[in-house]
């Protein structure tokens, strides 16, 4: 059985390689049927109907980003009201000050929130998938390289609760899978 | 119909392979610097310097070296301000609105468009930031806590501007950047020496292109599309809020959201070709990528949006007459007809009437036409914003209070050198940074489709 990384570190998964986007799709959807937790699969692009395919829900990041909105917005009342209205009225042209000339507190309004929607969706995104990070295992296999070009790979992870090196080389290798290897730590 | 009619057409010609495409984008960041980069260079640079100087000399003396005075008080500055965002906008409209749309052939110029966004905001930016006068008091626009008893007029359109073009930029960048991860961990997975892999490496931030990754980076991408459709119309109509919002005859309008907006992706698209079109010549597998049907879509926006801005200027006009108001009547008279004449009939040559050539398809698809057509928006929109911006100021109610703009030479060297400056940001973004979106075009290839050759 290949091998990559440090031998003497824990074992992070056993990984195969896939030609394309269809063979993986497939791999997938057999993957998810038998069972396994702790897994993905990777690819150059994202692939449609994936997320099906893994048996996954939709992204909550648009639940999160709601509530970066929802900051922005209060935040804008808060630094617009709180002073125009109440703390340090200026007057301009003679025009109220008060809570109901909204219309000319609309923009900035607006535009924080937008702010603070985005910051979330990309601080979110990172969050989520446990970035940004320097190194991680799959890294020392050379293949994997491959990945972000035009390779497709799959990865179970040994925290998988039905890994076991010797099944899940099996199982890949009845998925049509190629060089399956057991990834070490470093 | 028969079937093949229906077929569209391919949006990567000659059946580029995932593999090409990443090696030959990789390649144009990875290989030694060509000649023709150093004497792009050669002439940006000075004229970046030269901006630089200018405004060094500006700050160093008073914002009087302009040629700013009465009664054109908001002369080259606003002009030059409004003309650099509105080139911007072009970018957020390919990557987030034709996105939205699910218009796929915008993959393959949405990354040089979003560059040439945040380079032409970098170029917009300076104009305000100068013209207040005392730019050390620039951060009395920031709503901080000081000392003088004072606070921000929120209600002030000029306060609008600064958060809606703040937030504009940075929102970009954050759109930008997320969409170069994957990319850029493209070149990190390529690079042979240390140094590269350690800088490319850290900007991947780590990325692995997993499916669990993947779809919260799709969420991501569409939140921030979502996000920043209505964003880059808000911050086109902020500006010009400016105007609207004062008393001033041809001014006071409300057409003028739509009609800065309408104008704002006309002139951007102008420029994205201006740009794309010397990018293919040079590197020319490319026109792989960025095919004539691209070149094609996109002169039809051109026409589209020139056409819009051709009815605006028509619905001005009508309006200031039925409107039965002198002085609203008095201020396009003088716009098409008074000392001004001519910066008028500039805008309408090129603005209305250059753009009608792309109805006919010769001119869509021949690229050198298309490159000398497009510079007319690129011109008439600086003569768009001029008119609007000077022509009004220096004639409005009091006939004693008239006068003409005489530029100085201080603003004739800062407006060139944001060209230079425009043009070096993008230079250095072509050979650093992978200028077309390699992980999008490969998903619109046909063997990304999971079902590729499977019955439906």
């Amino acid at each position: 059985m290949k091998t990559a990384g440090n031998t003497d570190a824990p074992v992070y998964g056993v990984a195969a390689e896939f030609s394309c986007a269809r063979d993986l799709f497939h791999a997938a959807e057999k993957i998810r049927d038998a069972g396994y937790r702790r897994w993905d699969v990777f690819s150059p692009f994202p692939i449609h109907g994936m997320d099906a395919a893994m048996g996954m829900k939709r992204s909550l990041l648009g639940q999160i980003v709601f509530l970066g909105g929802l900051a922005g917005f209060l935040l804008a009342v808060a630094l617009q009201f709180g002073p125009t209205s109440f703390l340090y009225p200026l007057i301009v042209g003679g025009k109220p000050t008060g809570l109901f000339t909204v219309p000319a507190f609309f923009p900035i309004l607006f535009e924080l929130t937008i702010l603070f929607s985005a910051f979330t969706a990309v601080i979110g995104m990172l969050a989520m998938n446990g970035l940004p990070r320097l190194n991680h295992a799959l890294f020392n296999w050379d293949r994997f390289k491959k990945v972000t070009e035009d390779k497709f790979f799959v990865a179970i992870e040994s925290g998988d609760p039905k890994f076991s090196e010797r099944s899940v080389h099996d199982f890949l290798e009845s998925l049509g899978g190629t060089n399956i290897t057991t990834i070490h730590g470093d | 119909m028969t079937e093949r009619e229906l077929i569209r057409p391919p949006l990567v010609l000659n059946q580029r392979t995932m593999g090409w495409i990443s090696s030959y984008i990789s390649s144009i960041v990875e290989e030694r610097t060509p000649t023709w980069w150093w004497v792009a260079m050669g002439v940006t640079v000075p004229l970046t310097l030269m901006c630089l100087a200018c405004l060094a000399y500006l700050v160093s003396t008073g914002v009087g070296v302009w040629g700013n005075n009465h009664p054109v008080g908001w002369a080259w500055d606003i002009t030059n301000f409004v003309f650099w965002i509105g080139i911007g906008h072009a970018g957020t409209l390919i990557s987030a609105i034709l996105f939205l749309t699910r218009q796929k052939w915008r993959t393959s110029v949405n990354r040089a468009a979003e560059a040439m966004t945040l380079f032409a905001v970098v170029c917009a930016a300076i104009y305000p930031v100068f013209h207040i006068g005392r730019v050390w008091m620039v951060w009395f626009l920031a709503p901080v806590p000081n000392a003088n008893a004072i606070w921000q007029n929120f209600r002030s359109p000029l306060m609008w501007d600064v958060f809606a073009v703040g937030s504009y930029f940075t929102v970009s960048v954050l759109f930008w950047y997320t969409g170069l991860i994957p990319d850029l961990a493209t070149i990190r997975d390529r690079c042979t020496s240390k140094a590269k892999k350690c800088i490319y490496g850290v900007m991947a931030l780590g990325w692995r292109g997993g499916n669990r990754q993947w779809r919260h980076y799709e969420a991501a991408y569409l939140i921030l599309a979502g996000l920043s459709t209505p964003l880059v119309l808000s911050v086109h109509s902020v500006v010009s809020f400016d105007f609207a919002t004062s008393v001033i005859p041809g001014w006071h309008t409300t057409i003028f959201p739509p009609y800065f907006v309408a104008g704002a992706i006309f002139g951007g698209f102008a420029m994205v070709l201006t740009l794309m079109i010397p990018a293919c010549a040079i590197y020319k597998p490319l026109r792989d990528l960025v095919t004539t049907d691209h070149v094609d879509k996109m002169c039809k926006i051109i026409l589209l949006t020139g056409s819009i801005v051709g009815y605006a200027y028509v619905m001005e006009v009508f309006t200031a007459w039925y409107s039965g108001n002198p002085y609203e009547r008095a201020a396009f008279w003088y716009r098409a007809f008074g000392p001004y004449w001519w910066a008028y009939a500039a805008m309408i040559l090129c603005n209305v009437l250059a753009p009608q050539l792309f109805w006919f398809k010769f001119f869509r698809t021949h690229l050198l036409w298309v490159w000398i057509i497009v510079q007319f928006p690129n011109v008439g929109m600086w003569f768009e914003r001029f008119v609007i911006v000077a022509t009004t100021l220096s004639r409005d109610f009091m006939p004693s209070a008239w006068g003409m703009f005489h530029p100085t030479w201080v603003d004739v060297c800062t407006f060139a050198g944001t060209f230079g400056l425009f043009t070096t940001l993008f230079l250095i973004f072509i050979r650093f940074l992978p200028m077309i979106c390699m992980f999008e075009v490969k998903a619109v290839l046909p063997e990304a489709d999971p079902h590729q050759g499977e019955a439906r």
